[in-house]
């Protein structure tokens, strides 16, 4: 196992350069997902680590070595892909073994190694098949055991869900989080999806436009988004930002939204009374007051799902969502009273978006 | 056949309706209908020739002279006649050969032109001029290139200082073998080539950077991935470019019209030179039948051998 850390990587394509100076520390035995939007750079970050890629400048490091120049096949990695990539006139025991055949190793081991990985990833019964024949979830593992068989120091994922249906995503998630705790190997996995990304990681990094916005635990990012593009992309439904102003009066900091509403804060974070600030809070961090106190908006529409209930408001014009475990009924129109749990206000600077 | 069931319970046969009205809504009838006209024209226009082709080679029948059933009397001669059995072997030589190059060379003017390199488009499109090119035309331009005195090639040789003599292209037997064989395979390469492009353009990119990750060179990539994945477009290329050199007819008659002393002979410029030029009719479709069995051999074996296989159907073939 190994760990890996790129260095001011940049890629240009042509004149575009598509990312600007990627700075990344992947623990060994961690699993580190990159997450962005698509067209971020996230995959082309990944296929420059598995050597798909050239790199235009800085250094990338798989344990220790500077592989910047290293064909794929001596970097020790292994890649999932998304479209899985599987050989369609080789059968599934051949595609996993393609690798170890090409290395020239011993045909018992060969045999040996692929009904181990076909054991822990339940393919045994379809080792005799073409790709053709299997499930779209069979694929992926097939895929998968191709990486596992190599026994690499670092695996690589390229969005390898997104082709499987939702209930099946679910399914493939927790097996390649099992898979990973079983084998504690180096993973770098990449999705466009922050449900993936946060039940998945022990490390997210957030990408957008070429550049990292974040890197965290999950949790971290939840919990301090360092700026509105990583509070909006990371928790679902999105966290609501709201603009309005710093208030300061008599030693007391409040958010004004507009000339009547108005939110208490506790501290004003080195904030100049009457400067432009955005307040975020997550759906799930509102309370319903059932008062005078709070927050007033209008109930526009209400979307029970069972587990929560989904309330879509109208606060001065902009829309915001507040999520409920207990099941209020309230009716379109209804002007209710929310505030947002203490602790769990962000509050943002106006221009440079960052968290205060 | 739920559509059946439906048009039958849709309108009621009842004994009044018109036989008309009964053929319109019987999906069988209707069927056939649809199929009179092409099944008129494939008859006309090949099965009939194909028939009457086949009945001559019985006959004695001459241009201009009706003639009678001979049975086997063409054939049993044609067994005795050496020319006839120069010409098969030239058209084996003819088609083996070509082919084999064709394909090479198709091949790896392919798997180039699949590649990322500047003016792609434009250079496919050259690739396809021989192909567009009249046939006639281009035997044209070869006659010229091949001709004895004036040669381009034996010129630039000449001025090069590598031959004293223009080389004699068709006039030598062997000599103009080979020449007529490089011209079918300047002619047959742009489909050959266009073909597997286009099949080489189905494979999957993910597939190489797969077999890279999982450690193979290029050569590996060509010979497990390429050309595995690439066989049953091989295939129905390979048996249509076999039975165009074999059946070809144009290129050698503007060329050598079978000579010198028939050894450029082919069974269809034979066949055409007995029954036309000739007026032996019988004679001459009896070559022309003759060289069916090895048609319909090259087109079962790429059938059978190449075509079918298991990994490209789905679902459980076990």
């Amino acid at each position: 196992m190994a760990s890996v850390d790129i260095r001011n990587v940049r890629k240009s394509f042509g004149t575009t350069e598509v990312l600007h100076g990627i700075d990344v520390s992947v623990p060994d035995q961690s699993f580190t997902v990159l997450v962005g939007p698509s067209g971020c750079g996230k995959s082309t970050l990944l296929r420059m680590i598995a050597g798909l890629e050239e790199i235009s400048s800085g250094d990338i490091e798989i344990g220790g070595r500077v592989v910047n120049k290293m064909p794929p096949k001596q970097r020790d990695i292994a890649m999932v892909f998304q479209n899985y990539a599987l050989y369609p006139h080789m059968k599934v025991f051949d595609n996993m073994a393609f690798s170890l055949k090409l290395a020239k190793v011993a045909p018992d081991l060969i045999n040996r190694k692929v009904s181990e990985a076909a054991e822990v990833l339940n393919l045994t019964e379809y080792l005799d098949r073409y790709p053709r024949q299997l499930s779209g979830g069979q694929r992926q593992r097939v895929a998968m055991g191709r990486a596992i068989v190599r026994d690499p120091q670092v695996f690589l994922f390229d969005e390898p869900l997104s082709n499987l249906d939702a209930k099946l995503r679910v399914q493939m998630r927790t097996e390649i989080k099992e898979l990973h705790q079983r084998l504690s190997s180096t993973s770098i996995y990449v999705t466009h999806d922050q449900i993936e990304a946060m039940t998945m990681a022990d490390q997210i990094v957030v990408m957008r436009d070429g550049i990292i916005e974040q890197i965290g635990a999950p949790l971290e990012l939840y919990d301090r988004p360092h700026n509105t593009f990583v509070a909006g992309f990371i928790g679902s439904p999105a966290m609501n930002i709201i603009q309005g102003r710093m208030r300061l009066e008599d030693g007391k900091a409040s958010f004004q939204v507009n000339d009547e509403i108005e939110m208490p804060l506790d501290e004003a974070r080195g904030v100049a009374n009457g400067a432009d600030v955005l307040l975020g809070v997550r759906p799930e961090h509102w309370t319903f007051t059932n008062g005078q106190a709070g927050v007033p908006l209008d109930v526009s529409v209400v979307e029970p799902t069972g587990a929560d209930t989904l309330v879509v408001c109208k606060l001065d014009g902009h829309e915001v969502l507040a999520s409920f475990k207990e099941r209020y009924e309230f009716a379109p129109g209804e002007r209710i009273r929310l505030t947002p749990s203490p602790g769990n206000i962000h509050l943002f600077d106006a221009a440079t978006r960052e968290r205060l | 056949m739920a559509t059946t069931t439906e048009a039958e319970q849709v309108t009621p046969v009842g004994e009044d309706s018109s036989w008309y009205e009964r053929l319109k809504h019987n999906r069988n009838w209707l069927g056939f209908l649809f199929m009179v006209p092409a099944a008129a024209i494939l008859l006309v226009f090949l099965a009939y020739p194909l028939g009457l082709g086949v009945w001559l080679g019985f006959t004695d029948v001459k241009v201009g002279r009706p003639g009678q059933f001979v049975g086997f009397d063409n054939y049993a001669w044609l067994l005795e006649d050496d020319v006839f059995w120069l010409s098969v072997f030239n058209t084996f030589l003819y088609t083996v050969v070509a082919s084999i190059f064709k394909f090479a060379i198709g091949l790896w003017l392919a798997v180039l032109l699949n590649r990322h390199m500047p003016f792609k488009s434009f250079l496919r499109a050259i690739v396809l001029l021989p192909f567009i090119v009249p046939t006639v035309l281009s035997a044209l331009a070869f006659w010229w290139i091949y001709d004895s005195q004036d040669s381009v090639i034996s010129w630039t040789l000449i001025e090069m200082g590598l031959i004293e003599r223009p080389i004699d292209f068709l006039g030598d037997p062997n000599n103009a073998r080979a020449s007529v064989i490089v011209a079918n395979i300047w002619r047959g390469i742009p489909f050959v080539a266009i073909t597997l492009l286009a099949g080489l353009q189905t494979i999957s990119p993910s597939l190489y950077e797969a077999a890279t990750i999982d450690g193979a060179n290029e050569w590996q990539r060509f010979w497990r991935i390429t050309l595995p994945l690439l066989t049953p477009i091989i295939a129905v290329v390979m048996t249509f470019s076999v039975l165009f050199t074999f059946t070809d007819f144009q290129l050698i008659w503007v060329m050598t019209r079978g000579g010198p002393i028939n050894a450029t002979h082919l069974m269809a410029t034979l066949s055409y030179q007995r029954a036309i030029i000739g007026g032996s009719l019988g004679e001459g479709a009896a070559i022309a039948t003759a060289m069916i069995p090895f048609l319909l051999a090259a087109i079962l074996f790429s059938y059978f051998g190449l075509q079918r296989r298991k990994w490209q159907q789905g679902g459980v073939d076990d």
